[in-house]
């Protein structure tokens, strides 16, 4: 056989054998998942809270934390997406805005944990559950610009020229036309991001930090399912093990189903 | 009236983006000016971290933290950059139409899933084969590397899959013409097209690397000791903020901000580095 040929199929049985190891670790992983979570499910987690070895406190405060902090950041991360996209004609500021937005948008999210302690935790003496919506708000905010950017840029400029002819003014043609034609494509974007936040740690170990119980007191330690997981998968008896797994289950399947129905909403829209 | 309200906020938001990356370097350089006073830039090469009589003074570096975390990534960055781009290739070039899609969203979504699970698995399932095949207590660099490399192949192969698919197809056409193999005309072709997105894509995940927290924490073994054998336990930047930070004081404490703005000034650097250089600037 031709040497050429020969070097042809190393590679590419190269390239599948390196295919198949990724996708075995990748499945690997969520197969145990699966299977540890299931096996460790029980519907009584839904209905006591940490102190009685469930998660309701848990769900309810992740929840409640990454949906305030939404609500904080969507506002301003969408209106900064549209100053660049439909105010600022790309000017210098723009052009800072956008690559470092996407620059914060890599930071290490410990590196916001540790500002956050320092502007809120150390003022006000105690972790408080603010200080985890205010990470998580500003982890959210460059991925909403971003967004908000890439979309707004895909809506055609006809539809802007035909606000003009209506004589619309310039933030009626944004509120009624522009975003409006852009609305499924930002919804996606938001529904990814809020999947990306609620499964954080790192910023949350020690701004919100934890809490056994129940509570809807954001300027107390707040309760977190990923804080918890973090703490139970390292204590030493069996039943703290299985409810981090069955807590890692619950999470996982409720950051997949963000997921796909973020990806369903963008696929009706080609169609 | 209204409009200019719209255009104001707008404009703050944008603005309010700046201030807040500003306040960042600012606040951590505040907090750790202590340290950087005391230190200098001896902290780097430094590796005790020693709390004073009474936790006053004291004596800490970050050579230990800093060395973890760079050997850790290097460890990562070694096995995941192979075989992304081997699942790259193997979805642009080799496998069969009906596989390519469900397992490009397969890993999509693996790239989604929280890096608190891979931590937990790779404690749990991966930690005890190292120990049964290398001995030691089964965490440490290695397997805080592997599970890493677990961690970010799946966001490297997506970027460089997207980066090999945007090659056009009467360039790699016309190669196959010539009667080019599939190996030439993804030597020849696609990665002279494609590579500066793939080195851009490359450096974006060493940045991730570099900045994990929760998937090393779990494995790294969180001793601040330098390793001297690569399965032996370390510790890292983000770990020892992760452990450590909340109990810290004084001039400890500043010493924990000082390795967060080192860590959030090289992670900065690298990032701006792969978008500037590789990525392209987005208008």
């Amino acid at each position: 056989m031709n040497k050429r040929f020969l070097i042809n199929k190393i590679v590419l049985i190269l390239s599948t054998v390196a295919a198949t190891v990724g996708l075995i670790f990748l499945f690997w992983i969520l197969g145990t998942l699966f299977m540890k979570g299931l096996a460790t499910m029980n519907w009584s987690i839904f209905t006591n809270d940490l102190v009685d070895g469930g998660i309701r406190n848990l769900l309810v405060g992740q929840f409640m934390m990454a949906i305030i902090a939404t609500v904080i950041a969507v506002p301003i991360g969408a209106m900064a997406g549209i100053y660049l996209r439909e105010y600022s004609n790309n000017n210098k500021l723009a052009f800072f805005v956008r690559n470092l937005s996407d620059i914060m948008m890599s930071a290490p999210s410990i590196i916001i944990g540790v500002f956050v302690y320092a502007i809120y935790v150390d003022r006000v003496g105690h972790f408080a559950g603010w200080g985890g919506v205010i990470a998580l708000a500003i982890m959210m905010l460059p991925i909403v610009v971003s967004t908000t950017d890439n979309m707004l840029s895909l809506v055609p400029k006809e539809l802007r020229e035909a606000g003009i002819a209506l004589g619309g003014s310039k933030h009626k043609i944004i509120m009624q036309i522009i975003v409006k034609a852009a609305k499924v494509g930002l919804m996606t974007g938001i529904l990814l991001s809020f999947a990306r936040i609620i499964g954080e740690t790192a910023p949350l170990l020690f701004t919100s930090a934890n809490s056994q119980f129940l509570t809807f007191n954001l300027n107390d330690q707040f309760p977190s399912l990923t804080v918890s997981i973090y703490n139970l998968a390292t204590y030493p008896d069996q039943a703290s093990k299985d409810l981090a797994w069955a807590a890692s289950f619950v999470l996982t399947v409720v950051v997949l189903i963000i997921n796909l129905g973020g990806r369903y909403l963008t696929r009706n829209k080609h169609k | 009236m209204t409009g200019k309200l719209f255009k104001d906020f707008s404009i703050f938001s944008a603005i309010l983006i700046l201030i807040i990356l500003a306040a960042i370097f600012g606040i951590l350089y505040v907090y750790a000016s202590d340290a950087i006073h005391t230190f200098g830039f001896d902290f780097l090469t430094t590796s005790s971290w020693q709390p004073g009589e009474d936790d006053d003074g004291g004596v800490f570096g970050g050579y230990i933290p800093i060395v973890g975390t760079l050997l850790a990534t290097a460890i990562a960055m070694i096995i995941a950059v192979p075989i992304a781009m081997g699942i790259a290739i193997f979805l642009t070039e080799v496998a069969f139409p009906v596989l390519i899609k469900p397992v490009s969203i397969a890993i999509e979504l693996l790239a989604a899933i929280p890096s608190i699970i891979y931590g937990m698995w790779g404690l749990f399932y991966f930690a005890p084969i190292i120990q049964h095949t290398f001995g030691g207590s089964g965490v440490g660099l290695l397997t805080a590397g592997i599970v890493l490399a677990i961690m970010i192949v799946p966001f490297m192969s997506a970027i460089t899959k997207d980066a090999m698919n945007t090659t056009p197809s009467v360039l790699k056409e016309s190669a196959y013409a010539m009667g080019a193999t599939k190996f030439e005309v993804i030597k020849d072709v696609i990665m002279p097209y494609s590579k500066t997105a793939i080195i851009g894509s490359v450096i974006l995940a060493l940045g991730r690397a570099l900045g994990e927290t929760m998937a090393v924490a779990f494995l790294i073994g969180s001793i601040m000791k330098l390793p001297s054998k690569i399965t032996d336990p370390t510790t890292s930047i983000p770990v020892l903020l992760a452990n450590n930070f909340s109990e810290a004081q004084d001039l400890e404490l500043s010493s924990m901000f000082y390795l967060a703005l080192i860590l959030f000034a090289v992670s900065f650097i690298i990032i701006s580095f792969a978008k500037f250089y590789f990525l392209g600037r987005r208008r």
